[in-house]
């Protein structure tokens, strides 16, 4: 019923882990094909289930200007059919075997996995390399999907006030025709005039074994997996990828507030974004910092955050931090907030600054550190409890041109990171002129809480 | 070819579920307390899965969203520890601890490194046994699950389940959503939720799931330390037996959106119904497959309609029920529901083939095992194979009773089920050429 489900949440699932499933505790098997398709081999012997994913290096934010929406769309259209698999029978095989499916699409990557029993791990190969490059496009079929993915924007977007603030401020957020400022899913109008040769275009400039990865989880064994991968995929021919361009922002971006004020919003939220570097251009070191400090600042229930705002204050109803350091270009820092009835929401938003400037005037309670720190190592352990948490973290992160390192030293990372680490990363993020504040309200006739 | 294919499917539909890798081993302590266990060394870690029968439906009248409110705060402070402290001893741990409420079990999560196994039992422990629900966090939850309930009363989804819910069972338990409203909150008083506690949280019909790094000496020995204490009978009455009813009543909800939310359902079978796996692979056809159900190749696939569409059985305990959904723009919110009312009627009046069939079973069987993938769904599927009295052997045999299912068991089950004159339909949106008929 959800192929496509994690289409648009794909970043904070992803962040979820790259936070707290990255270890050195994955210990994958990588090698590389003569074409030059990666493969990431992960055996977990639980059960006898195999999980198979092909990441390509092309996401939304590959894509030609006054195109916005062609990679999730042919994220979608790529279920149609090729020559040897025509009309849907790449689901219809997988199944009859009793396998699942689905597919992503963000700003830096498209991917498409199955989960099937692990005898079938040659069947699902033989048909994903099949479409990564026999692709066939039947116009009705385009115009049609074109129309379902309409009706997911609908969904997703117009129907729900929150993921219109949220791409509304996000043109703030980043300078003019950057791409991160348009939406995964693409503006309706750009969207709604999409054609085949705009799919098959971005299709025959992406989806190549070179500019793709794979990654193999489960009940699996490395050498028969590299014999299939060598069959089915290296016999792909290699065909030249454009260099993708570089999405550190480096001009000045317009920043400032947006509100968004509607009657069907009965809980308001404030929130601040700021940017701040990820793997992709800051020191490691740097990155370790912020994840920590976002641990302490504003996950849970025993959060500085919460503490004072939700228990002490009685400000808010929900309070916390989000830390994303796994995009390609800059990374954001998210302070969030949601006042109980009748507290004013610029006394709110206030307040938040408050506790995250108090912590640094007056640095961090005895102990505190090092119970963070070693509460998120432990998170590695149950990492590895779940087959599909190494095979997210390690393809976003080679997808988004990080390395299987970043992914495996973290815990060494974390442990290193000290107080005055985290001080100086409190202090890039309250200093930075990139931030945008964004206002969720209801109309104001109605009651409730709110400016 | 096709003979090879053949071959293959067979194959699948005879596959022995994981090959020894999944072994169930049925633990009763020293003191009485039955657990299913399967051990897995691989991590050195636990997980667990636990549920008490009688859920939100059991809530008394006026205080809605007891056993949810309960289930909020027994984690927030117990014993000598006040929430703070319990707090931080479970995250500076690393211990996952989650209690839910739902229409028919009051239930719980539970994860642990090995290394504070002992910590992380006795926290359970006190929070079964013991929870203080002081003043402070009580207040704070109440305020937490009231925002929650004043943003559901603008959600699309939420607005049309729970409006085909109270058509379906007018008074009983089962119409109310088990987060009760912000007035139903309002009203519990710290000393409902201790009653709770003391009336519902009993080892009678308690079922337990482990998975991980445990042996059955060590879980025997942990069962009686954890849930020993508690009190061997609950004290609340049963909740009445109920059928859905429903007789094709349509319900819109005005509401200014691009697209409109539908949802649409009738009775159907409980999960002890000697049909239901029949129902299963019915549902399967039907909506429940999906990238290859009917109403997602009608709908989604040739159409266009909508993003997402498709159907799900629904048992619960008292009542069965088949509910299906879908969102699709205004404008063609009648087309959808006359595809989705011809699928109905043609899978009744018996249009379905052989391949269909054979191919609905092999997924059915190939896909159960695929969930199978950390410990902690591995904990859940043990407790509901207790709940629902499937045998501790229900791993091995599930598949022979997928696999013996015939083209006149679907047919038949198909005929008696699914009635698309019966059909409750609500939609919550701007619907064009559809008005509510009660």
């Amino acid at each position: 019923m959800t192929r496509h489900l994690f289409t648009l949440c794909i970043v904070c699932l992803l962040t979820l882990f790259s936070g707290h499933a990255n270890a050195g505790v994955f210990n994958p098997r990588t090698f590389t094909l003569a074409n030059g398709m990666q493969v990431v081999v992960l055996p977990n012997h639980r059960a006898p289930v195999v999980l198979h994913m092909v990441w390509y290096r092309a996401g939304s934010a590959d894509e030609p200007k006054g195109k916005s929406g062609v990679a999730h769309l042919l994220e979608h259209l790529m279920f149609k059919g090729t020559t040897k698999n025509p009309d849907g029978a790449f689901s219809k095989k997988l199944a009859q075997h009793g396998g699942q499916e689905n597919a992503f699409t963000s700003h830096d990557y498209t991917g498409y996995h199955q989960t099937i029993a692990a005898d079938r791990l040659e069947m699902v190969m033989a048909l994903e390399a099949d479409r990564m490059t026999n692709l066939v496009l039947d116009p009705a079929d385009v115009k049609t999907e074109r129309d379902v993915v309409l009706e997911e924007r609908n969904q997703r977007i117009e129907n729900n006030p929150s993921a219109r603030l949220r791409e509304q401020a996000h043109q703030t957020l980043f300078p003019k025709d950057h791409p991160y400022g348009r939406p995964v899913i693409g503006w309706r109008n750009e969207l709604a005039s999409l054609t085949r040769e705009d799919a098959l275009a971005f299709y025959q400039a992406n989806y190549a074994p070179d500019n793709a990865i794979l990654v193999v989880a489960g009940d699996v064994d490395v050498h028969e997996v590299k014999r299939l991968a060598e069959k089915y995929y290296g016999v792909i021919d290699v065909s030249p990828v454009k260099p993708r361009r570089d999405l550190v922002v480096k001009s000045p971006i317009k920043g400032g507030e947006t509100i968004l004020t509607h009657e069907r919003v009965r809980q308001p939220v404030w929130s601040k974004t700021i940017l701040q570097p990820s793997l992709a251009n800051g020191p490691n070191e740097r990155i370790a910092a912020l994840e920590v400090l976002s641990e302490i600042l504003g996950d849970g229930g025993t959060s500085r955050l919460y503490r004072k705002l939700v228990i002490e204050k009685q400000l808010a109803v929900n309070t916390g931090t989000y830390y994303d350091s796994g995009a390609r270009g800059d990374g954001r820092f998210i302070l969030y907030a949601s006042p109980r009835s009748s507290v004013d929401l610029e006394v709110l938003a206030n307040a938040v600054e408050a506790e995250a400037k108090r912590m640094l005037d007056e640095g961090l309670e005895p102990g505190e550190l090092d119970r963070v720190k070693s509460r998120m190592v432990s998170n590695a352990i149950f990492a590895r409890d779940e087959m599909k948490a190494g095979a997210w973290s390690i393809g976003s992160a080679l997808a988004s041109k990080h390395t299987i390192e970043d992914v495996e030293d973290w815990p060494t990372r974390i442990k290193a990171v000290s107080e005055q680490d985290v001080l100086d990363a409190l202090k890039g993020v309250l200093g930075d002129p990139r931030f945008i504040t964004t206002k969720l309200l209801p109309e104001p006739l109605k009651k409730g809480g709110g400016s | 070819m096709k003979a090879l294919k053949v071959l293959v499917v067979l194959f699948v539909s005879t596959l022995p579920f994981c090959a020894g890798a999944v072994d169930v081993e049925r633990v009763i302590s020293p003191g009485g307390i039955e657990a299913w266990l399967v051990q897995d060394h691989a991590n050195p870690l636990v997980s667990m899965h636990f549920n008490f029968k009688g859920g939100s439906e059991l809530d008394p009248q006026g205080k809605g969203g007891l056993a949810n409110l309960a289930a909020s705060t027994m984690d927030e402070g117990a014993g000598d520890l006040d929430s703070q402290t319990f707090q931080r001893r479970l995250v500076d741990h690393s211990i996952t601890l989650r209690f839910s409420a739902g229409l028919d079990r009051f239930s719980g999560q539970f994860k642990t490194l090995k290394t504070h196994e002992d910590e992380a039992f006795d926290l359970l422990r006190s929070a079964l046994s013991e929870p203080r629900f002081d003043e402070e966090p009580v207040a704070r939850l109440k305020s937490q699950i009231q925002s929650g309930l004043r943003s559901d009363s603008e959600d699309p989804s939420v607005i049309a389940f729970t409006t085909l819910f109270q058509g379906f069972f007018k008074d009983h338990g089962y119409a109310r959503r088990s987060k009760g409203t912000p007035k139903s909150v309002d009203a519990i008083l710290r000393q409902d939720l201790i009653n709770f506690v003391k009336t519902r949280i009993a080892r009678h019909d308690l079922k337990i799931g482990v998975v991980g790094d445990m042996t059955p000496k060590r879980l025997g020995e942990l069962l009686d330390r954890t849930f020993g204490g508690l009190a061997l009978k609950p004290g609340s009455a049963e909740a009445p037996e109920i059928k859905a009813m429903s007789h094709g009543r349509v319900t819109v909800v005005e509401k200014d959106l691009v697209q409109s939310n539908i949802i649409f359902g009738h009775a159907g079978l409980k999960r002890n119904d000697p049909d239901f796996y029949i129902a299963l692979v019915m549902n399967h056809i039907l909506g429940g497959g999906s990238f290859t159900s009917r109403l997602y190749s009608e709908v989604r696939e040739k159409r266009g309609l909508a993003y997402s569409v498709g159907t799900s059985i629904y048992p619960l305990d008292r009542a069965g029920l088949i509910i299906g959904s879908a969102g699709t723009e205004n404008a063609r919110v009648a087309e959808t529901l006359e595809i989705i009312r011809a699928q109905w009627k043609r899978l009744a009046d018996g249009g379905l083939g052989q391949q269909e069939l054979d191919d609905a079973k092999t997924y059915v069987t190939g896909s159960f095992p695929l969930s199978f993938t950390s410990t902690s769904a591995i904990a859940r599927v043990l407790v509901a194979m207790q709940v629902n009295d499937l045998g501790i052997d229900y791993l091995d045999k599930r598949n022979a009773y997928i696999s013996s299912i015939t083209i006149e068991d679907v047919r038949r089950v198909a005929k008696k089920l699914l009635k698309a004159d019966m059909l409750d339909v609500v939609v919550v949106g701007n619907p064009e050429g559809v008005v509510s008929k009660p």
